[in-house]
C-alpha cells in the first residue's frame, strides 16, 4: 500500500498530462483559427477531434533524421532532457485538498516536499539545457543561435521570476505549496495583494516557456525553426510535448501561487457535505488552469514577437526593478499590517 | 543492506566517475556536461544528509545558472578540442606532482588514521532538522549575520568590477 499509492499517483498524473497535451494542441489550433476567422482542423473525426491523435501517430512513423555533422549522443540526449525535466516538475504540484479513499488519507500530490517551490524553480532552470544542447549538437548555425538565445533568455527571466516568488513566500511563511495555497483563502489571493508581482511572474512564465511574444529561440521567420531545426520524428515530438507540458506547469504554478489554488471566495464559506467539497475544489483548480491555458494561447495569437534587444531590455531594466519593488511592497505590508 | 548506504554508493560513484571523466575529456562541452552531472550527484548526497534546501540550491545556482553561463560561453566561442600538451617535463611540473602526492597522503592519513573513530558518528535527532530552511535562515540572520552581509557586499563589488571592465573594453 505504501508503494502502491505513489505509483498510482504517478501513473494518473502522467496519463492526464499526456491527454491534456494532445488536446491542448487541438485547442490551440481551433482557438487560433477562431482568432484569425478561419475554421481550423475539421476533417479527422467529428469537429476534427481526432486530428491530434492522428498527428501523434504520424510523428511515430516519420523517419528520424540525424544530420551527419551532428554530435550524435548529445543530439539524442537534448530532447530527453527537455521532456524529463518538464514531466518531473508535476511531482510537487497539488491538484486539490486531502481526500479519503478506503479510509486512507490521500494527498492529491505525488511528492509533498519541504522545498516544493524551489524544486520547481531548480528543475525549470535545468530544462534550458535541452534547448541549448540541441542547438549546439545539431551543428547548424540557426540551431546554435536558437540555443544561445534560449540560455540568455532563461537566465534573464529566471531572476525576476525568483524574486517575484519571494513575495509570495513572505506572505505564506513557507516553501511548501500546500501552505502557500492555504494562505490564500477567501479574497486573500496573491494576485490582489501583490498585483505587480503577479504581472512580473506571468510575464516571466511566458518567457520561461518560450511562448510568443518570447519565442525567440525558435523564431521561425529568422531562424528557420531555431533549436529544433534539425529534429524530426519522435525527437521533435518530445520537444513539442515538453513545450506544452511546460505551459501546463506554468498555468498550475500561476494558479497555486497567485490565484488561490482551489480556493474561491464564496465556495470557501459555503457549508457543503464533506464528500462534495474535494470534488468541487479539484474542479475549481482545473477551471483556473484551463483559463490560464486559454490565456497563453490567446496571447500567442494576439501579440507579435519581441526583438532580441527589446527582450533583454525588458528583462533587465523593467522586470527586475518591478519585481524588487513588489518585494519591498510585500515586506512593508507584512511589517505594518501584519497580514 | 541499508537503502541509504546503497544510495550513497551510487551517488558517490557517479560523482567520482564524472569528476575524473571531466578532467580527461578533450571536448569542453562534454566537460561542462560532466560537471553538471557531478553537481547533480552532489545534490543527491546533500539530500541524504537531510539538507533539502542546500541540495535544491546546489541545482538551482550551480547546475541551473552558473553552468548555463559556462555552456553559453563555450558554445559562443566555438572552442575546438583541446590539444595535447606537448611541453616536456620541467621543474614546475615535478614540484607540482610532488605537492599533489603530499596533499593526497595528508588526506589519506587524516581520514584513515586520525579521524577513523569519528567517522561513524550516529545521527542525533537535532541533525535531521539542521538542514531545514528555518534553521539555515535563523543561522544566517543571527549567528552569521556579519559574514553573510560581507559576502553579499563582496559579490556586489565583484559585479560592479566586472561591469567596469566590460565597459572599458568597448570604449
Amino acid at each position: 500500500m505504501v508503494v502502491l499509492i505513489p505509483l498510482a499517483k504517478i501513473a494518473i498524473a502522467i496519463s492526464i498530462l499526456l491527454f491534456i497535451v494532445t488536446y491542448l494542441v487541438y485547442f490551440e489550433r481551433k482557438i487560433s483559427a477562431w482568432i484569425q476567422d478561419r475554421i481550423g482542423p475539421n476533417r479527422v473525426g467529428p469537429y476534427g477531434l481526432l486530428q491530434s491523435p492522428a498527428d501523434v501517430l504520424k510523428l511515430f512513423f516519420k523517419e528520424d533524421i540525424v544530420p551527419s555533422a551532428a554530435t550524435k549522443f548529445v543530439h539524442s540526449l537534448a530532447p530527453v532532457i527537455s521532456l524529463t525535466v518538464a514531466m518531473s516538475t508535476y511531482a510537487v504540484i497539488p491538484f486539490g485538498p486531502d481526500i479519503e479513499i478506503f479510509g486512507q488519507k490521500v494527498r492529491l500530490i505525488v511528492a509533498d516536499v519541504d522545498v516544493g517551490i524551489l524544486f520547481i524553480l531548480a528543475f525549470a532552470s535545468i530544462g534550458v539545457y535541452g534547448l541549448t544542447l540541441s542547438g549546439w549538437a545539431s551543428n547548424n548555425k540557426y540551431s546554435l543561435l536558437g540555443g544561445l538565445r534560449s540560455s540568455a533568455q532563461m537566465i534573464s527571466y529566471e531572476l525576476s521570476m525568483g524574486i517575484s516568488v519571494v513575495g509570495v513566500l513572505i506572505l505564506a511563511g513557507s516553501l511548501r505549496i500546500y501552505d502557500i495555497i492555504n494562505s490564500q483563502q477567501g479574497w486573500m489571493w496573491n494576485a490582489f495583494i501583490q498585483p505587480i508581482g503577479f504581472i512580473t511572474f506571468v510575464v516571466a512564465a511566458f518567457a520561461e516557456t518560450n511562448r510568443l511574444p518570447f519565442d525567440l529561440p525558435e523564431a521561425e521567420p529568422e531562424l528557420v525553426g531555431g533549436y529544433h531545426t534539425e529534429y524530426s520524428s519522435l525527437k521533435f515530438a518530445m520537444f513539442f510535448l515538453a513545450e506544452y507540458a511546460n505551459m501546463i506547469i506554468a498555468s498550475c504554478l500561476i494558479t497555486t501561487l497567485y490565484l488561490g489554488g482551489w480556493h474561491l471566495p464564496f465556495i470557501d464559506s459555503a457549508t457543503l457535505s464533506y464528500g462534495l467539497m474535494p470534488l468541487i475544489s479539484v474542479m475549481i483548480f482545473v477551471a483556473k488552469v484551463l483559463f490560464l491555458l486559454f490565456f497563453f494561447i490567446w496571447v500567442r495569437w494576439s501579440i507579435p514577437r519581441f526583438r532580441y534587444d527589446q527582450l533583454m531590455n525588458l528583462g533587465w531594466k523593467v522586470m527586475l526593478p518591478l519585481s524588487l519593488l513588489n518585494l519591498m511592497w510585500v515586506a512593508l505590508l507584512v511589517y505594518f499590517f501584519k497580514i | 543492506m541499508n537503502i541509504e548506504i546503497v544510495a550513497f554508493a551510487i551517488l558517490a560513484t557517479i560523482g567520482i566517475a564524472s569528476a575524473i571523466l571531466l578532467v580527461l575529456q578533450k571536448n569542453p562541452v562534454y566537460s561542462a556536461l560532466l560537471l553538471i552531472l557531478h553537481f547533480m550527484a552532489l545534490a543527491g548526497l546533500y539530500l541524504l544528509l537531510n539538507a533539502q534546501f542546500i541540495a535544491v540550491l546546489q541545482i538551482l545556482v550551480y547546475a541551473g545558472a552558473i553552468m548555463v553561463l559556462f555552456v553559453f560561453v563555450i558554445m559562443l566561442l566555438n572552442l575546438q578540442n583541446e590539444q595535447a600538451l606537448v611541453d616536456n617535463f620541467n621543474i614546475r611540473k615535478i614540484v607540482s606532482f610532488i605537492l599533489g602526492v603530499v596533499l593526497f597522503l595528508q588526506f589519506a592519513v587524516f581520514f584513515l588514521v586520525k579521524a577513523k573513530n569519528d567517522i561513524d558518528i550516529k545521527k542525533s535527532p537535532d541533525s535531521i532538522d539542521a538542514g531545514s530552511i528555518q534553521n539555515i535562515g535563523e543561522a544566517l540572520f543571527t549567528t552569521y549575520l556579519i559574514p553573510f552581509e560581507i559576502a553579499s557586499f563582496l559579490l556586489l563589488v565583484a559585479i560592479i568590477g566586472s561591469i567596469f571592465l566590460a565597459k572599458r573594453k568597448i570604449e
